[in-house]
């Protein structure tokens, strides 16, 4: 990403002017502030047959944030708006799925029936609570805060009336393995599934003109359909595709700890989803978009977070401090800001050219 | 391919409204259609206690047992008519539950709050119409205390001590004891007692050193989340202690996963409350050294409190229930048999 073939200036000039720029800037300063404080933050080893270290941290429990986002980056895009239900989304399809498996039984030690059908199942009720989302946004033209906003506030409900209001506990190994580690495998479960979701979602983007379409719908969607685009289905597939995104998300939380705790899965994490969106650097009245800034913003929350717990700040206290990190963020990245910083780079530029020319006056 | 979509989507709508009604339903829509039935009730028969439960919500085995004790306890062969409420987790929908108990003239109205404040204006809408409140569980905070008749729960701070206790007896003959304290929901009455406990605990054993204290939440994922970032600022950690059980299934996995072990004759021992069905499991196989109990059976105990107060007694203000522990070492797996929770 960066260029470092050009020289001078110019190589400057286009690294900073790069839409990736502020938002890797951003993650580097949040990894780097660790270092004054625990200076063995960056240090990974290798014990027991898998990967330990602060970084190993970050990298795997960001990954439900790094799914959500993806998703999250496509509705804003197309629509303008946000999906404010991702977190609910993913306390119910962990419900769905954990619920299958046990066969309503409270707690297991063996699958009651195959572990694909709940899978499959789960992230199929995602994707209908996705496609209720996009009906609402895309067909009946409601503003999407509000339309998510009634899964935002029913979705716990229904995931609560799915366990029947229990904390369903899968104990089965093969279970634990996919918010854990696969024997012999030294990297987190987890990681595999972010990685897997960006380099799929990256591979549609390229050899499909998806990308193009959400853009092009987002910027303008009158002139979208006079092109001939069908600006309400792809509106509403990304909706689909967040519902779909947040159910792979629900699974992975929900494997993380054998079970589903419909109160507590995804909790606030919609507006971690939002933030990482907005971190990326992306527009949130939608238009043009950047993935890989999302999935960045994603890393930098986590970091954050992790950032936060090793300097041992008590975890009640994590949001007032990620407040204040964020509104040094977005503020440096609002271009009100970055208009007036160029205003007095240019005046000061031009003070210290009149400065010296009335040196070599005199 | 359009038509298909359109049906499907109807289809997910219909769905998703159901299920939206279906939890309204459960909560607020129940009462009423209680109501109806506990007025005939009351209304043909006279001699049926009509006793209003607005419990907190599901959120945990603890929970659901409580819960439980209290459908067993007041059921109408013993004379009662139960009204059970449940808030999913907030207070809002609690004292909607208390003004239709009152509405509904119940005979006592039992509350396990879900905060401890804002129950001031509720609590003397009740004793203005007369009916006895009687507190579960977490204790509240009101201006006047003749709000509430009484209140049936945990010693939580006695908790802590009994932990305590057990430390100073079978870890003595550690010089230095590194301390790694997981916490629960900072200001919940469970969080404040045990917390309370290992303070004075750390206090007065000079050898104990508290290296670090967090909360976790009561929950297993921050529980996890939090130890794992905990054992990597700390090399040394000879006992954690968990608020909860959740919170223990969280730490040991992350013990684990740092290639430790956890538990009875492993690196780090494992205190723990609340004595779950699934934490008395984790205690047997050894992987909490020590769990203290906290009885959700709560229902008995309010029912002698009710049959005190028809007999026109006081009981009274603060009824604690009867509580013990179990060490990894004495535990039996018909223990856990016995458990209904």
């Amino acid at each position: 990403m960066n260029n470092k073939g050009a020289k001078g200036s110019d190589t400057l000039r286009r690294i900073t002017g790069h839409h990736l720029f502020l938002p890797i800037v951003f993650l580097a300063v949040v990894l780097l502030a660790n270092v004054i404080k625990t200076p063995d933050f960056f240090e990974v080893s290798y014990s027991n047959g898998i990967l330990y270290g602060y970084v190993v941290d970050v990298v795997n429990r960001a990954s439900e944030l790094v799914i959500l986002a993806i998703g999250m980056t496509f509705v804003t895009a197309a629509s303008g708006g946000q999906d404010i239900s991702v977190g609910a989304v993913m306390a119910v399809s962990a419900a769905v799925c954990c619920q299958i498996l046990s066969g309503g039984e409270v707690s297991i030690t063996a699958f009651q029936n195959p572990l694909l059908l709940a899978v499959a199942a789960a992230l199929l009720v995602s994707m209908l609570c996705g496609a209720f989302n996009g009906l609402l946004v895309a067909r009946l033209n409601i503003q999407p805060m509000v339309a998510t906003l009634i899964l935002f506030t029913a979705g716990r409900g229904i995931a609560q009336l799915i366990t029947r209001g229990q904390i369903t506990y899968i104990r089965v190994e093969e279970y634990k393995l996919y918010g854990s580690y696969i024997p012999g495998c030294p990297i987190p479960t987890p990681i595999f599934f972010a990685a897997g979701t960006v380099i799929l979602v990256m591979l549609v983007l390229k050899f499909t003109a998806l990308g193009l379409y959400v853009e092009s719908v987002g910027i303008n969607s009158s002139a979208a359909r006079i092109v001939g685009l069908n600006a309400t289905r792809i509106k509403f597939i990304t909706y689909v595709i967040c519902g779909l995104l947040a159910g792979l998300a629900g699974f992975v939380a929900s494997s993380r700890i054998y079970s589903a705790d419909a109160n507590n899965i995804g909790l606030n994490l919609e507006m971690d989803a939002i933030l990482a969106v907005a971190l990326g650097g992306n527009l949130l009245s939608g238009g043009k978009f950047s993935l890989m800034g999302s999935v960045i913003g994603a890393y930098t929350i986590q970091a954050l977070t992790t950032t936060l717990y090793a300097m041992m700040i008590s975890s009640d206290q994590l949001p007032v401090y990620k407040a204040i990190v964020v509104i040094l963020i977005v503020v440096l990245q609002s271009p009100v800001f970055q208009q007036k910083f160029r205003d007095l780079r240019a005046k000061l530029r031009q003070n210290t050219a009149a400065s010296r020319k009335e040196g070599a006056a005199s | 391919m359009k038509k298909l979509l359109s049906v499907l989507l109807a289809m997910t709508m219909a769905l998703s409204f159901a299920a939206c009604s279906g939890s309204a339903a459960n909560s607020s829509a129940a009462a009423p259609a209680n109501s109806t039935a506990g007025k005939a009730a009351g209304g043909d028969s006279g001699d049926m206690t009509v006793v209003g439960f607005s419990q907190v919500g599901a959120e945990s085995d603890w929970r659901t047992a409580n819960t439980a004790s209290m459908k067993e306890t007041f059921t109408e062969a013993n004379g009662y008519k139960l009204i059970f409420d449940d808030a999913q987790q907030k207070q809002e929908n609690q004292i909607t539950a208390i003004r239709n108990f009152i509405q509904q003239e119940v005979d006592y109205i039992v509350l396990a709050p879900v905060t401890e404040t804002g129950w001031d204006t509720v609590l003397k809408e009740a004793k203005d119409a007369g009916i006895p409140v009687i507190i579960v569980d977490r204790m509240i905070d009101v201006s006047d205390d003749s709000l509430f008749t009484c209140w049936v729960g945990s010693d939580f701070r006695k908790e802590g001590d009994t932990a305590v206790k057990w430390m100073q007896d079978n870890l003595k003959d550690k010089k230095e004891l590194h301390i790694v304290h997981l916490q629960g929901t900072i200001g919940s009455s469970a969080q404040i007692g045990r917390t309370e406990g290992l303070e004075a605990g750390v206090k007065a054993n000079p050898g104990w050193k508290l290296v670090a204290q967090q909360t976790g939440e009561f929950t297993q994922a921050k529980g996890q989340e939090v130890m794992e970032s905990l054992l990597k600022q700390n090399d040394k950690i000879d006992v954690v202690y968990c608020e909860n059980d959740n919170m223990a299934f969280g730490a040991i996995d992350a013990i684990e996963a740092a290639g430790k072990k956890a538990g009875k004759g492993g690196d780090i021992t494992v205190i723990s409350f609340d004595s779950t069905k699934a934490g008395l499991e984790a205690t047997l196989k050894g992987k909490i050294n020590y769990n203290v109990e906290c009885n959700p059976l709560h229902g008995p105990r309010v029912e002698s409190i009710i049959k005190e107060l028809k007999a026109g007694k006081t009981p009274q203000k603060l009824a604690y229930v009867d509580e013990t522990a179990f060490d990894a070492n004495t535990i039996t797996q018909a223990v856990i048999d016995a458990r209904a929770y």
